[in-house]
């Protein structure tokens, strides 16, 4: 798409709002932000879903609530009040995970309250939710949301199928299958990003080459 | 020198301002958790009992009902109403006819990532661990966490040797945890391959756990006798 025909058109440039960060400027994939939580609790695919989806909502009120209150917050004190906005989404979203289920919060562990830190919510906050009106963040924030639950899960169905021949518990390969043990470690997480990096890369750079 | 004069200005004038912000943002926000804990802490305190609950049945077999206890810092048994979260609660329970059938005992102690909290049954007429549960755990994936999955270590836990000795007030022998494939006395747990501190984190946990417990219920016998 062509910078120039966005802004002329307005809904064309909203649906743009939305799809850069499911692709374009994909959180994890292009930006590699957030690295904390994709790395560390995309072991299954239940939990990469559930933490992509806890972040999601997390960013969108996030960035309703920094973008609706933007003329009212003194630029000296801005990221203290985003940092108190998003803190207090995040606490409601860990009860939330822990009145649907026990066993989700006890996998998940620490990492929910460390959506905190996670420096893509702060970042939509300060380079697009306090520039932009309510409506233009909330695409925004369902774009990345959505770009960073795509991500997780691709990490954690990948990691899951070959650390655990499972996908959602349900077994892919036969009962015999010697299950890579490294891929639902730390490092498998490594290997798992990178490959995926790789992948994304070859394909913009062959995109990119045709165009041309 | 001009621009630096405007941003001191700017500043100033906005002082009132920022608190006002600061104040109403953190109110608002406070409001807004304390909204949510309302709402949601008594489905959360239910699921947990619930989670609780359904770990008894799993770990003493053939019950239908259960009573709660706590043993207090002097020793004696309460069946306190609210359990007090800093002491482990032991269960006692009772088949269809009424009959104790075993005791659910909470227990924990450091693993290897951070503190584990096990239930375990108890069988006080074999004298024996008959069940075992992992109610919290924060062990490595795929490794340390086999100590809540791999079936070869939760098959030690059905009939533990945990009998007392002749005074009543000891166990006879410490439960241990052994190298995995060594196991050769009945109060040996056989360890996991690759999870070598989880494993033996479980044998310390029931060992000091069981050494406390176990003889104050021998003592205690005819409290627990009667479902009520």
């Amino acid at each position: 798409m062509n910078s120039k025909i966005q802004h002329s058109d307005l809904p064309d440039q909203s649906m743009d709002t939305f799809l850069k960060g499911l692709w374009k400027e994909n959180p994890v994939f292009v930006q590699v932000l957030g690295m904390c939580p994709v790395l560390a609790v995309s072991n299954t695919a239940i939990n990469a879903l559930a933490m992509g989806l806890a972040t999601a909502f997390v960013l969108l009120m996030s960035n309703v609530l920094v973008s609706s209150l933007r003329n009212f917050i003194p630029k000296q004190v801005r990221i203290a009040s985003y940092i108190l906005i998003i803190a207090t989404f995040v606490t409601m979203t860990d009860y939330a995970i822990q009145a649907i289920s026990v066993d989700l919060h006890k996998s998940l562990g620490a990492f929910i309250s460390l959506i905190v830190v996670n420096c893509l919510i702060l970042s939509r906050a300060e380079a697009f939710a306090s520039k932009n009106t309510v409506g233009k963040s909330m695409l925004d924030a369902l774009g990345m949301g959505f770009g960073f639950v795509i991500a997780l899960f691709c990490l954690g169905a990948v990691r899951e199928i070959l650390g655990n021949g499972t996908l959602f518990n349900l077994r892919v390969f036969p009962e015999g299958f010697q299950a890579w043990i490294v891929m639902i470690l730390p490092a498998g997480g490594f290997f798992t990003l990178a490959i995926w990096l790789l992948v994304f890369n070859l394909y913009k750079e062959r995109k990119e080459r045709h165009e041309h | 020198m001009n621009g630096q004069q405007t941003i001191q200005a700017s500043q100033e004038a906005g002082s009132r301002k920022m608190l006002i912000a600061m104040v109403g943002i953190g109110v608002m926000c406070a409001l807004l958790i304390v909204l949510t804990y309302e709402g949601t802490s008594e489905r959360i305190s239910r699921l947990r009992a619930q989670a609780l609950q359904e770990a008894i049945f799993r770990v003493v077999p053939d019950i239908s009902s259960t009573r709660a206890f706590q043993l207090t810092a002097q020793g004696e048994f309460t069946e306190p109403a609210v359990p007090d979260p800093t002491r482990p609660q032991i269960f006692a329970g009772y088949n269809d006819a009424g009959q104790l059938k075993g005791f659910a005992i909470e227990a924990s102690g450091q693993g290897y990532a951070d503190v584990i909290r096990i239930l375990y049954g108890y069988d006080p007429v074999r004298e024996e661990i008959v069940g075992f549960y992992v109610l919290e755990s924060k062990e490595t994936p795929g490794l340390g966490d086999k100590i809540e999955k791999d079936v070869t270590f939760l098959e030690n836990f059905n009939g533990l040797d945990v009998s007392l000795d002749e005074t009543d007030e000891a166990l006879r022998q410490d439960v241990v945890t052994v190298k995995s494939g060594t196991k050769s006395n009945p109060w040996e747990i056989d360890g996991i391959t690759g999870a070598t501190i989880s494993s033996r984190a479980i044998g310390n946990i029931i060992n000091e756990s069981a050494a406390v417990i176990l003889p104050k219920i021998k003592a205690e016998m005819n409290l627990f006798s009667d479902q009520q």
